[in-house]
């Protein structure tokens, strides 16, 4: 089975949807029964990817190939290398959490609502797993559908101008880059495949015009500064599990596909217009920071706050550019490139953790303006430390895993540039400001309504779900070798390749 | 012989357990439980402190630098965790947990009435784990995480009474004024990484040298000194830890914390953190004049015009606040002169006089049921002896009175600023000086105003009223009020001297208060006591040229009765004896007909509000503006839901296209020959 791993990983999940499915309205208890079983399984099932993939090397490992649509050159090949494992594993951890915070509080429907969040893990695996790229489009694409029907059917009173404008923002970008691929199809004299892809040699414009439809495509998905609206509406709108694995895997899948698509295709184009990525990537992280500080719904202040730290991602992945072909300094652009991977998989649990928490409080208040709330903690004082723990990880706090990768980027980038250090930096005042001044007018003070009185304290389901969160924050922050040491190699190889130039 | 790693985990770790089972089993264990779990965490790192500075300095053991496991390895980059322990450290440990210890003990009395107690006790053994962390790291990661973590437990502990307004106002801008030293301290690291490649401290003290000469390019014509940038960087991390002019705002508000924790963070150890890190690079220091000298005139009027505040105050606990300030500027004054040892003597012997400071402070708080504006006190001597005899040793300490500890930190300062040339000594010089007659003045007038002439309160309902002052216990236990429970100047109950868990530690800190000066200036200061811990050019050795004058401690002392501080000293004494003692009146004259002067102090420069005004209000209203123009408005607005209704307004267009009427048809298809056709001719041409 082993050789199959990649393809169970995927097919896993979307599959066990059908029994979620059939087990139909009237037992909810069995659909959610079987969908914690299918995404422990998909969950232990990811785990052996790690004595299964040898991260010595960082080449793409466990590759399975098959014709798809020979006609087209379409192939069904998948393969992974050390920062896609990284993802599998963490996209498999948030969603039994994501399960489990679900659990009683879905009521209407919830065999559909898990069986959606099922076939949705699938696709996302499938877009960290495809080295075919009309296969990862069509993962990418799919990917929106559950999500769209998550946040148009569970979601809030805004939930189909949110949806609509969710899934048109993500469309119209993907649509460009849909373009660029079939245009590089025919450049390749017919293949799919992104390895061939990558060693297509291309001009100056044509690369600035992928650069442009790969931009577009990814930007919206992190999402960067100035296509960034959608975001913060949808999580609004969406149940408390659709914002989960919106922040903490969705959001990832833009900049897995700079890594994948802009990267090596277009790297002359990508140098070029590395500037441009790097001044949206610290307008992200300034601008941002002051847009969440005053927002007065906390899913709004979270959902900024995560375009925030993506800036982080984007920062250190196209840093790497100034430090290879500018400062002669690849070993810099190793850092950058890979404090933007740790901060990948950081962000999944903080933001993960932070929605889960907000969902804690909606459950009980039915409200996520911060006004409504005040002296939390006097009535709930097993949660209030789980959310201290997630605010100060959210503010970057050393020990937590908020730190490492924002850690790795300032570092690496003062060796660019120390300009683009200063505005980096700005974060630890700016993200401590918005999320501590939220922590302060919800958790601190005295009880300031009787809804707030009322308020119970965490369950063991509950408890349960933010333990797993906080050992994630805890463990990366207190020893991320091991996940470092697992995407090293392959970043390595990425920055190597970043220097050839294709002109 | 050398120390080994498992002791020094022991020292860290054991503080770490303590604070794990009274924080998260705190329930279980119960409040004798997490006492004695934490005491006794916090007595083991103490007593092995102990034993690793005795090895270090009579045992003949070497100095430890070992990494413990590896954090990350990208390429050539590394950070892990480790340790490195020389005389610097060990005696820093030795300092932390001594005082953590007292501290503990000390809690156990004040905070014997409160629901929070093993949440308390947690967060303080939590501390203890990160300040050795901090100061036992070997490289710059592990500094930034004790730094940061240290931060983190400071917050949780000044917002410790969460239900009150101004604590967690306190807190959050506590935080937030860290972070922007922080920030600074922060990059500094990120150059150390850029210009030495490593985030080890021997690594990087190694290649100091290297640095002279090297460049940091800002624009394209325009390029700053490397080791300048990195000092400076750096030492923008100390002064928010320290609580440097202007970062220095945070550091009075913490006083809405419990006293216990005024004692340990924000008096004897975490604020000194910034003094210990420079002083730990002072390889790195040594190669920037002009950094010094920015640390120079920083330090230099941190210790004059905070102090200068601490006059005016009525509260406590502010004006030893504000004496701590202007204290730890008496130190960063040395640091930017060079004398790195002084500061760090400073550090050592302001730890001990002032946890005893505050600690008094605390037991005439706790003596006077929760009231701690002097104007209600006065004449406390007779009800707590014990109490008012540490505190006259603190403060006799604190004013630098030669034998007393202070006398010699101070003095030598004092002495290495007049000896120095670097730019900026002379306003240093006379800020210290001037500092001197603050100081006294501010300490005097605390002892008078709390322990000596009349008694400016009223007890109520006598002594013998054992029902009621139960249930008023209780009650404070309840809503930690401990300002809005009675009228100001009357007492339920008469003041009275604290348990012997809170006097014993007072004691324990009076002894150093008074001795350890005498004791450790000679080998400290003027001998090689650090080694190669603290390096200093020889160009720059002020206390090396001061060493010469040194003829032992009972010398220095008599020396020092014939000084200018000494008699200035002794000029602040004698006005606050003569304005607090025995003409009160003159303070109110004095009010008057200074009253700018007054106002300026009394507002503390209206520093606070300045602050307030632009970065907080300025800060909601720049977000908001940022929301409204260009999330809403423009992106939103204009270019999301405007192409949306765009593509409406065109279909709703070209709708009206399709009439129906045949000769719409008919004329749009002979319309589009003719571009059609035109197109094709002008392609042609």
């Amino acid at each position: 089975m082993s050789n199959h791993l990649l393809s169970l990983l995927i097919w896993l999940p979307v599959v066990g949807a059908i029994p979620v499915l059939l087990a139909g309205s009237g037992r909810p208890g069995l659909a959610r029964w079987i969908s914690l079983l299918v995404a422990v399984a998909t969950f232990a099932a990811s785990l052996a990817l790690l004595p299964a993939y040898d991260a010595s090397t960082g080449t793409l490992q466990l590759g399975e190939s098959m014709s798809w649509i020979p006609s087209l050159g379409i192939n069904y090949s998948l393969a992974v290398d050390g920062i896609s494992v990284a993802l599998i594993i963490l996209t498999t951890f948030v969603q039994i959490l994501v399960i489990v915070g679900a659990w009683e509080v879905i009521q209407n429907k919830p065999h559909q609502y898990m069986a959606a969040m099922l076939i949705l893990e699938g696709m996302m695996i499938g877009v960290f797993c495809a080295t075919d790229a009309l296969l990862f489009y069509v993962f990418f694409e799919a990917m929106l559908i559950p999500m769209f029907v998550l946040i148009g059917i569970w979601g809030g009173p805004r939930r189909v101008y949110a949806t609509l404008k969710f899934f048109i923002y993500t469309f119209f970008g993907s649509i460009f880059m849909l373009i660029g691929l079939i245009y590089l199809y025919h450049k390749t004299g017919g293949s799919f495949a992104i390895a061939d892809m990558a060693n297509v040699h291309l001009t100056m414009t044509e690369q600035s015009w992928l650069f442009f439809a790969f931009l577009l495509g990814f930007a919206i998905k992190v999402p960067m500064v100035p296509v960034h609206t959608w975001l913060p509406d949808a999580h609004v709108e969406a149940p408390t599990g659709g914002s989960v694995v919106l922040a903490a895997v969705m959001l990832k899948i833009g900049g897995y596909g700079f890594l994948r698509f802009s990267l090596p295709i277009t790297p002359d184009a990508s140098h070029h217009f590395a500037w441009l990525v790097i001044v949206l990537s610290l307008i992200a992280v300034c601008y941002i920071g002051y847009v969440a500080l005053v927002q007065q719904d906390m899913k709004k202040l979270v959902a900024y706050s995560s375009i925030a730290h993506m800036g982080f991602v984007t920062l250190g992945i196209f840093i790497a550019f100034l430090l290879v072909r500018e400062t002669n300094n690849p070993e810099a652009a190793r850092l950058g490139m890979q404090g933007a991977m740790v901060q990948m998989i950081s962000h999944g649990f903080i933001s993960g953790a932070m929605f889960s928490c907000i969902g804690v409080l909606y459950d009980r208040m039915h409200t996520r303006q911060i006004k409504d709330y005040g002296g939390v903690i006097n009535v709930m004082p097993i949660f209030a430390p789980f959310y201290v723990l997630f605010a100060m990880a959210n503010s970057g706090l050393p020990g937590t895993s908020g730190f490492v990768g924002e850690f790795m980027v300032i570092l690496a980038s003062f060796s660019a540039n120390p300009w683009i250090a200063l505005f980096a930096a700005f974060t630890l005042i700016i993200g401590a400001a918005y999320t501590l001044w939220m922590v302060k007018r919800v958790l601190w003070g005295d009880v300031t309504n009787k809804h707030v009185a009322e308020l119970t304290d965490v369950n063991g389901r509950e408890i349960f779900m933010l333990s797993a969160f906080a050992a994630g924050v805890l463990i990366l922050g207190i020893w991320p070798e091991p996940l470092v040491h697992l995407m090293d190699a392959s970043v390595a190889r990425i920055v190597e390749q970043l220097a050839i130039t294709k002109v | 012989m050398s120390l080994s790693l498992s002791i020094l985990l022991t020292i860290a770790l054991a503080p770490l357990v303590g604070s794990i089972l009274a924080g998260l089993f705190g329930k279980v264990i119960g409040r004798a439980g997490a006492h004695t779990a934490t005491l006794l965490g916090v007595a083991i790192a103490c007593g092995l402190s102990f034993y690793v500075l005795y090895q270090l300095v009579w045992g003949g053991a070497q100095n430890f630098n070992q990494d413990i496991y590896t954090w990350f390895q990208v390429g050539q980059y590394h950070a892990s965790v480790g340790f490195m322990v020389d005389r610097l450290t060990a005696m820093m440990m030795v300092v932390v947990t001594f005082v953590s210890l007292l501290v503990h003990l000390y809690t156990i009395g004040y905070m014997a009435d409160d629901p929070g107690y093993q949440r308390f006790f947690s967060y303080i053994s939590l501390f203890t784990f990160s300040m050795l962390m901090l100061v036992m790291s070997n490289n710059f990661m592990q500094l930034f995480f004790g730094w940061e973590a240290v931060g983190l437990v400071s917050y949780l502990l000044i917002g410790f009474w969460y239900k009150r307004p101004t604590a967690i106002f306190a807190n959050l801008k506590a935080f937030l004024v860290n972070r922007v030293g922080d920030f600074g301290f922060l990059l500094g690291i990120s150059a150390i990484l850029y210009f030495m490649g490593t985030l080890d401290y021997q690594t990087a003290f190694d290649h100091a040298p290297e640095l002279v000469g090297k460049t940091l390019q800002i624009t394209q014509n325009h390029a700053w000194d490397a080791a300048t940038v990195i000092g400076i960087l750096l030492f923008i991390g100390a002064m928010g830890k320290s609580a440097q002019v202007p970062l220095h705002v945070w550091l009075p508000d913490s006083m809405e914390g419990p006293t216990p924790i005024s004692a340990l963070i924000h008096a004897a150890t975490m604020v000194t953190a910034g003094i210990f890190m420079v002083a730990r690079m002072s390889p790195l220091f040594e190669l920037t004049d002009a950094a010094l000298s920015f640390i120079l005139v920083i330090g230099s009027t941190t210790a004059l015009f905070t102090g200068l505040i601490g006059i005016v105050q009525n509260d406590i606990k502010r004006v030893i606040a504000y004496s701590t300030l202007s204290q730890l500027g008496y130190m960063t004054v040395a640091l930017g002169v060079s004398a790195y040892s002084g500061a760090v003597f400073h550090l050592m012997t302001h730890a001990f006089f002032k946890a005893l400071l505050f600690l008094g402070a605390g037991s005439v708080i706790i003596g006077m049921h929760h009231e701690q504006d002097m104007r209600y006190m006065g004449g406390l001597r007779k009800y707590m002896p014990v109490t008012w005899i540490t505190m006259w040793i603190g403060s006799l300490a604190l004013a630098g009175t030669p034998f007393f500890s202070g006398f010699y930190s101070k003095d030598a300062i004092i002495e290495a600023v007049g000896e120095s040339h670097r730019w900026g000594a002379g306003y240093a010089y006379f800020c210290v000086l001037a500092g001197v007659f603050v100081t006294s003045l501010y300490s005097f007038r605390l002892l008078y105003m709390t322990f000596h002439g009349k008694e400016r309160f009223t007890v109520a309902h006598g002594h013998a009223h054992h029902g009621a002052h139960a249930s008023h216990d209780d009650a404070h236990g309840d809503t930690h009020k401990e300002d809005v429970h009675h009228e100001p100047g009357i007492l339920e109950h008469a003041p009275h001297e604290s348990p012997w868990v809170v006097t014993v530690p007072l004691v324990l800190l009076a002894i150093p208060s008074i001795l350890i000066g005498f004791f450790t200036v000679g080998p400290m200061l003027f001998g090689d006591w650090f080694g190669k811990a603290i390096h200093v050019n020889e160009a720059n050795n002020v206390l090396g040229e001061l060493a010469h004058e040194f003829h032992g401690a009972l010398n220095m002392a008599f020396h020092g009765f014939t000084a200018a501080p000494f008699w200035l000293a002794f000029a602040g004494f004698a006005v606050a004896t003569y304005v607090y003692l025995f003409n009160p009146s003159v303070a109110d004259k004095a009010k008057s007909a200074l009253k700018p002067v007054y106002e300026l102090l009394n507002h503390k420069y209206w520093i606070d509000e300045l602050y307030f005004a632009v970065f907080a209000k300025g800060g909601v209203k720049l977000g908001e503006g940022l929301s409204k123009v260009g999330d809403a408005a423009i992106i939103d607005g204009a270019i999301v839901n405007g192409s949306a209704s765009l593509v409406q307004r065109i279909a709703s267009g070209t709708r009206r296209l399709q009439s129906g009427f045949l000769f719409h048809y008919a004329f749009a298809m002979i319309l589009g020959l003719i571009l059609l056709l035109g197109g094709y001719w002008l392609i042609g041409q």
